[in-house]
């Protein structure tokens, strides 16, 4: 049986891992590789690595660190942030990443997400959304990594991306974002029912039963964590262990 | 050991020399026909679209070169499918070798997502390929297109309904998943595969 994903996410800047990570094992805590390959050993179905970095100078460093990832991980693992180009996603599927994330980019230019599943295929172009529930009681897109307001409805917004040819939609909830009081599980479940490609969950797992019911109720495919990983408050076997007892299809 | 992978328009390639290399091994990338016939093994991998790739292969006469390797040949993925007789992607006329056909996943129930993409385990293990791997272990798919079951199927994996996670017939093996992404099952796979 295809088993749901829980999906550890690594923040990087200038080549490290930042977000702080407090993992005592390990000899350098920013060190996104010895992270990603603790994660790995641990059991988590994927990775995500989303890069920060300011300046386009430092953008090199990405794709050299993708290509240690690499040589290093045995998971499949997505790459996101600052994405544009044909040339850019081309760097990093060489370098040995599986899926390459766009967000801004493609609602500025959607047509790249067309020109990228033609050249790459729709597997490896993951949508990220990030998403904010209004007053109105309706969920919108916002762009650069949340501070911009758009008009369009994040259902609208996934349906033409997964039209052109996204293949995977990342969808982080800004309500639920950092406050670790689960899941959005509502636009969710919406997006994973109407729309054919998976839905990764990402936003305010706090604990276990947060992943439970984002799996259940919220009917997401994978599900998306970063600091509750990074900070040790929730142990990757563990929470694998708690959703394989509730009779969640996972990967043990 | 002298182990190629076989270059063409596919993504992928690098990701399974990379795991090679993890495992303590290494490999030639090229298309020249004359490295590939001389490897002791053969790697075939794949992401893309059928017809395009075939089209690829046959423009410089990979397709019959690979059907007459003598060596072990390991099809990955879009490998393994065109090692089969036909595939409804595009209605592309295949390599032949398995007489399996590759079919459209359909369904009607919309949490079921095409492609499948994730972990599903595989079972009905029957071949070396298989050394050291238990029963029901977990591997990473990710396609739209499935390989009905056989007689020369060696593993089995459900979704939608049960298909040929794996093929075998004589030195050529093919398998749906990635084993260069199915973390220590993977390894294990492809160590299995490069000692045969």
């Amino acid at each position: 049986m295809l088993t749901k994903r829980i999906i550890p996410c690594l923040d990087i800047k200038d080549g490290r891992t930042v977000k702080g990570v407090n993992f005592t094992e390990l000899r350098d805590a920013g060190d996104p590789i010895e992270l990603a390959a603790l994660y790995a050993l641990q059991g988590a179905d994927e990775l995500v690595f989303l890069d920060i970095t300011a300046t386009v100078e430092k953008r090199k460093t990405l794709s050299e660190l993708v290509n240690k990832i690499a040589h290093k991980i045995n998971i499949p693992f997505t790459v996101g942030g600052g994405i544009k180009t044909e040339e850019d996603v081309s760097v990093l599927l060489q370098n040995g990443a599986d899926k390459i994330s766009i967000n801004t980019a493609a609602y500025i230019d959607p047509t790249i997400i067309k020109s990228f599943a033609k050249n790459f295929g729709s597997q490896c172009v993951v949508l990220a959304i990030d998403t904010k529930c209004e007053a109105d009681g309706k969920w919108y897109v916002y762009l650069n990594g949340g501070r911009q307001k758009t008009d369009t409805l994040t259902t609208e917004w996934a349906k033409k991306a997964v039209d052109l040819g996204a293949g995977e939609i990342l969808l982080t909830s800004m309500n639920h974002d950092g406050t670790k009081q689960g899941f959005a599980l509502d636009i969710t479940a919406t997006l994973s029912s109407t729309l054919p490609v998976p839905i990764i969950a990402s936003g305010g797992g706090g604990e276990s039963a947060h992943f439970y019911d984002v799996f259940t109720t919220g009917k997401a495919d994978a599900a998306l964590a970063a600091s509750i990983f990074h900070y040790k408050e929730l142990a990757i076997p563990d929470l694998k262990q708690y959703l394989n007892n509730k009779g969640i299809p996972i990967r043990l | 050991m002298n182990t190629v992978i076989i270059q063409y328009n596919a993504g992928n390639i690098q990701s399974v020399l990379y795991a090679l290399e993890r495992i303590g091994m290494t490999a030639v990338v090229t298309d020249d026909p004359t490295l590939i016939q001389s490897a002791d093994k053969v790697i075939f991998p794949g992401v893309g679209e059928a017809s395009t790739a075939m089209q690829y292969l046959k423009e410089r006469n990979l397709d019959v070169l690979i059907s007459e390797l003598k060596q072990p040949v390991l099809g990955i993925c879009l490998g393994m499918q065109l090692m089969c007789r036909h595939s409804e992607e595009n209605n592309t006329h295949c390599l032949g070798i398995f007489d399996e056909q590759v079919q459209k996943f359909t369904t009607s129930i919309p949490t079921l997502k095409i492609p499948q993409m994730g972990w599903n385990t595989i079972c009905d293990l029957k071949s070396d390929l298989f050394t050291s791997v238990p029963e029901n272990s977990f591997a990473y798919f990710v396609h739209g297109y499935y390989a009905t079951l056989g007689k020369h199927t060696i593993a089995k994996t459900d979704y939608i309904q049960t298909y040929s996670a794996a093929l075998q017939k004589d030195n050529f093996y093919g398998v749906q998943f990635h084993p260069e992404k199915s973390a220590l099952v993977g390894e294990q796979i492809i160590k299995n595969f490069i000692a045969l």
